[in-house]
């Protein structure tokens, strides 16, 4: 169920350049059932900006009703959320979406996450889920550049991880489809989140293979009502038939929505 | 009798605020949050014969105090507008305004005499403003004398009262009202979005892939105001106001403009509640303000020899 609740700033910190982790205390915490789904966040309480944020949720911990996001501050939202101060007041609009089914990877059998940039940190409780039910993790984690990575240490104590970066500055260099052929990676079920170029490659690399990608979109309500998130889908490339990435998604079985 | 009932054409509504169309889907997602009879009416999203897919994304892009948008008119269609929406509204007690939009003078007859049937639906919105589809819509929106011909056409199809929704993207908006007056239109719905764009920094391209955007929230209040202010003096049909409200007291100063009644749109985006918090504090800064009644502040901007509220005895 969807709430609306003033949560309180436990945390905020910087990570990477420009990439912040906030974690935030409130009893909406309860709801969030599945890795994957996002909050939609009130920045301010001013008019500008007007619209809410929707920022994935990167842990989930019910038992102390916190949840950590991680947000690179790009834009003016994203940069007054990064001055937030402990004990400051977040106004919380979720949890929103459906997220990665987790039931899909069998125990015992090995799970593949692909993350690029700001698109990995969902990635991290949906690790955490996995490797509770017995899957073996591998993560390949896309990144710019050395300064923009985060998060290594947390993902390699799940499960093997490769980091990549466009320029090289870190770990392997080039894309994160590159790394997953050189090392020849073997796996059953693959979940994604990142650039759209990245899911687009990755839904045509592995066709036979159980995927999950996480669409990102411009959003207005981030409840369905606006209509501003929609995309195809691959049944019905040219017709009326749509899907909302912030209510149908954002995760998306592959072959399901035109990318 | 409540403070908030208001008694427009063909609606009796229990208080004189409604999300406005296209802000608020058919209201399925905002029945998660609250109650949608405690709403006034509603203005369901604009309904087209055919089903319509609307425009690609990016459809939105956020603005100084405001939003734009390119939907693109995006909906099922008329057949799944009445058998699925309106059915499932039904289950509430609140008159529905049926936005109906179209490219031809026949799309519009077709919709607003179908829509016009179903029984909760009270009144009709007559949408020849839309700035955001390539034929139709705008160009009904822009020549009085079109605009006149259309409502005249609408009106005589359809089976309840029929409101148009103005658009500000036009030099003279008394004009305008006065021909769709004259066309026979019960009542008058302002304003709809004003024609925006915004451009990408790195890239140099518009940001919406339609290039241009209706824009809305509290930016385009003060231009809402104005025009509210100068058709409600030149037209004897209620007006419906709308264009960035957000609280109570936004509401109270489109009724001082001219307003009968008031739709929330942007909104609702921010706070999904906002319906439902504005209904609850209007009694209060009634009282504060002094009247007994809502109504007393239509066009107390305008109105001459009136009645001081703190005059009362």
């Amino acid at each position: 169920m969807i709430r609306n609740e003033e949560c309180i700033v436990l945390s905020n910190q910087e990570i990477a350049h420009n990439i912040f982790e906030l974690t935030l205390k409130g009893e909406l915490v309860q709801q969030m059932n599945e890795p994957g789904q996002f909050v939609h966040l009130k920045v301010s309480d001013s008019v500008d900006p007007l619209l809410r944020r929707p920022i994935s949720i990167a842990k989930i911990d019910q038992a102390t009703d916190m949840f950590t996001m991680i947000f690179r501050a790009e834009g003016n939202g994203t940069k007054l959320l990064a001055q937030k101060r402990v004990g400051d007041v977040v106004d919380v609009l979720g949890p929103l979406g459906n997220g990665f089914p987790v039931e899909e990877a069998k125990a015992g059998s090995t799970a593949l996450l692909v993350g690029g940039g700001i698109g990995v940190p969902p990635l991290y409780e949906l690790s955490l889920r996995l490797k509770m039910r017995n899957v073996n993790v591998i993560h390949v984690l896309g990144f710019a550049t050395k300064d923009a990575v985060f998060y290594e240490e947390k993902f390699a104590e799940l499960g093997d991880t490769y980091i990549v970066t466009v320029d090289g500055t870190h770990g392997e260099k080039g894309f994160v489809t590159d790394v997953i052929a050189e090392q020849n990676l073997s796996f059953e079920t693959l979940y994604t989140c990142g650039p759209t170029p990245m899911l687009r490659a990755l839904e045509a690399a592995y066709p036979e293979k159980n995927v999950y990608l996480s669409l990102e979109e411009r959003m207005g309500c981030g409840i369905g009502a606006c209509f501003a998130c929609v995309c195809r889908t691959q049944e019905d490339p040219t017709g009326y038939t749509y899907k909302k990435v912030c209510t149908d998604g954002p995760v998306f079985k592959g072959g399901e929505v035109l990318i | 009798m409540s403070q908030l009932a208001v008694n427009l054409p063909g609606l009796q509504l229990k208080n004189p605020i409604m999300p406005a169309s296209g802000c608020f889907g058919f209201g399925r997602e905002y029945s998660q949050f609250y109650d949608l009879s405690t709403l006034g009416s509603i203005m369901i999203k604009a309904t087209t014969v055919e089903p319509r897919f609307g425009n690609p994304t990016p459809r939105v892009a956020e603005t100084t105090a405001g939003m734009l948008n390119a939907i693109g008119l995006q909906n099922p269609g008329l057949k799944k507008v009445i058998n699925e929406e309106l059915a499932w509204l039904d289950q509430f007690d609140v008159p529905i305004i049926a936005n109906v939009a179209g490219s031809l003078e026949e799309d519009y007859i077709e919709v607003a005499r179908e829509i016009s049937k179903v029984s909760n639906v009270h009144a009709l919105e007559l949408n020849i403003s839309c700035p955001n589809v390539k034929t139709g819509g705008i160009a009904f929106g822009t020549i009085p004398e079109v605009a006149k011909e259309l409502t005249k056409r609408v009106k005589e199809v359809s089976s309840v009262p029929v409101y148009v929704k103005l658009s500000p993207n036009v030099s003279n908006i008394v004009e305008m009202a006065k021909a769709v007056e004259a066309g026979g239109a019960d009542g008058l719905t302002m304003i709809n979005t004003l024609i925006g764009m915004r451009l990408d920094l790195k890239t140099g391209k518009p940001v919406l892939a339609n290039n241009t955007g209706g824009l809305s929230g509290p930016a385009i209040k003060p231009v809402a105001i104005r025009m509210i202010y100068e058709v409600s003096q030149h037209v004897n049909i209620p007006i419906i106001g709308m264009g960035g409200v957000q609280s109570a007291e936004d509401v109270i100063e489109f009724f001082y403009a001219g307003a009968s009644a008031v739709a929330v749109g942007t909104a609702n985006f921010v706070d999904p509640l906002v319906c439902p918090k504005i209904i609850e504090q209007l009694p209060v800064l009634l009282n504060e303000l002094g009247f007994d009644h809502i109504s007393e502040c239509t066009g107390r901007s305008w109105k001459k020899n009136e009645k001081l509220a703190y005059h009362r005895a």
